[in-house]
């Protein structure tokens, strides 16, 4: 099993779930985030006041999958997030040693 | 007595007082860091308790029982001998004293600008009640109590002295003396809501209606006249603050188009009840275009952490308004028309007389106080405290909770 994490543009989050339905992908979890990359910050001005906005607002999504589907599921994320200019995200791939249901208490690729 | 006036008088003291709660809350809640919102409204919200109960102990009688050009005296302390039957202005004196009251809450409110994110709650208490009592009601009486600025002949029609000039200049004493925020100017936090502080400010907006034309104390043609060039202002201050922004950034933002829209109210509040609509859009075009510069001059250039810019948004705008009455009060700018013998030079002359007496009894008292509470109480909470934030470390409480 696979444990994907993928950080990527706000507006993105809603085309990605789209993308990983479609590959059966029938969970997962996302997160409001904040960070900076390459992209750096920007700067907004109030009552001409510059003030540097040195953390970007990205989605961070987490997704468990099994070993079978995970390079299509990288694949899916990195075509759909991409816009091409700087600030598109990073996508980290972990292994992972157990999932659990807590439900049924099921383990494995069942648990998924 | 008329019921109309009345009526009228008793619904602009509900809008004044809907100028503090929650509006004025609101419009500085939003601008400050998301871990001090609840100490600013906390700030406003104890103020309007305190400065009512001060208002009706001494400061109402101090501001407008009979006494000496300087100040009033002691006999309608606690209201006492006023009644249902009494009578002021044309009013019962109890909505006269009501209405006058949510001015006296919104005049110190206003200083809450000054020192967010840093002062001590208990400062904020023991200033803002010696301060009514010392610099509100005395300047209050001087120019709409009977005392020495109303009787040489001085334009203060709701209160560009008497409210905004005050609070203005205290805002700026206090801030030098506390200090600035961490940080400041560099590396500030930016708003942490400016949609609160659109919502604070359109409050203010609508509750200015009760403030300019609530002080016609009377439902008439000049109560109509004073919300119609209210309201224009508001809007001219509004749209020349955008369009320097626009200008100058590239962006026209909310934060400023509504604090354009506070400095054409604040310039027009002295004038309101004197000039007609050409006076009001002349008003809130300069008033947008001064303020604006101010608030740089103050915050870049001098580098005064007047956080929210009380002195050059109130202050500023309530002298150019008291000073710019003198024209456009003349019936050539479709204003009321001088007073007989005067002419808009000795106008001017006594509008700056106003101007200068109301500066420097609140430089100087405001600096005394200020001492006063810095020997007693402190003014400013622990560097720890001020990291983490009022809302906490102040008043156990946090603004936003998941």
């Amino acid at each position: 099993m696979k444990f994907i994490v993928a950080i990527i543009q706000p507006f993105k989050l809603d085309a990605v779930r789209e993308g990983l339905s479609e590959l059966g992908i029938e969970g997962l979890t996302a997160s409001e985030v904040r960070g900076f990359g390459r992209q750096k910050g920007h700067r907004e001005v109030y009552r001409g006041s510059e003030y540097t906005i040195n953390y970007v607002p990205k989605v961070k999504i987490e997704i468990a999958v099994g070993d079978d589907i995970s390079e299509r599921v990288i694949e899916s994320v990195q075509n759909i997030a991409q816009t091409g200019k700087i600030g598109d995200g990073k996508i980290f791939v972990f292994e992972l040693s157990e999932a659990i249901r807590v439900r049924t208490g099921e383990t494995g690729e069942e648990a998924l | 007595m008329d019921g109309a006036n009345t009526a009228w008088i008793l619904t602009s003291t509900a809008l004044v007082l809907f100028m503090t709660l929650p509006g004025l809350a609101l419009f500085y809640g939003g601008l400050v860091r998301s871990s001090n919102v609840l100490s600013v409204l906390m700030h406003c919200f104890s103020i309007a308790c305190l400065a009512s109960i001060v208002w009706l102990a001494v400061g109402y009688s101090i501001a407008f029982a009979d006494g000496t050009p300087w100040v009033g005296g002691l006999q309608k302390a606690f209201l006492m001998g006023v009644g249902r039957e009494s009578v002021r202005d044309g009013l019962p004196e109890t909505v006269f004293f009501m209405f006058q009251m949510t001015f006296a809450i919104i005049t110190p409110a206003l200083i809450v600008g000054a020192y967010p994110e840093r002062i001590k709650f208990g400062a904020v208490l023991l200033f803002s009640g010696l301060w009514i009592i010392v610099v509100y009601a005395p300047v209050t009486h001087w120019i709409w109590g009977g005392g020495w600025l109303g009787e040489m002949g001085v334009l203060d029609f709701a209160g560009g002295l008497v409210v905004h000039l005050t609070a203005g200049v205290s805002a700026l004493v206090l801030a030098l003396v506390l200090g600035g925020r961490r940080g400041f100017p560099k590396e500030l936090r930016p708003p942490h809501n400016p949609g609160m502080t659109m919502i604070g400010a359109s409050m203010l907006w609508v509750g200015w209606f009760g403030f300019n034309a609530g002080s016609a104390l009377a439902a008439n043609g000049d109560a109509g006249m004073a919300m119609t060039v209210t309201h224009l202002s508001a809007a001219m201050g509004s749209l020349v603050w955008l369009t320097i922004e626009w200008v100058k950034f590239g962006k026209p933002s909310l934060v400023g188009i509504v604090t354009g829209m506070v400095a054409g109210l604040a310039t027009i509040t002295p004038a309101s009840g004197f000039v007609g609509p050409i006076g009001a859009l002349i008003i809130g075009l300069v008033g947008g275009i001064v303020c604006y510069y101010m608030v740089g001059l103050i915050k870049h250039r001098l580098k005064i952490d007047d956080s929210l810019d009380v002195f050059a948004v109130h202050g500023v705008g309530g002298v150019l308004g008291t000073l710019m009455v003198a024209v456009l009060v003349d019936k050539s700018f479709g204003g009321v028309g001088l007073a007989e013998g005067m002419t808009i030079a000795s106008q001017f002359g006594v509008q700056l007389t106003g101007f200068a007496a109301v500066l420097v009894w609140s430089v100087f008292a405001t600096y005394i106080l200020v001492k006063i509470v810095q020997a007693t109480v402190g003014l400013r909470v622990s560097d720890d405290e001020e990291l983490e934030g009022l809302d906490v470390t102040s008043h156990g409480e946090t603004g936003y909770n998941l």
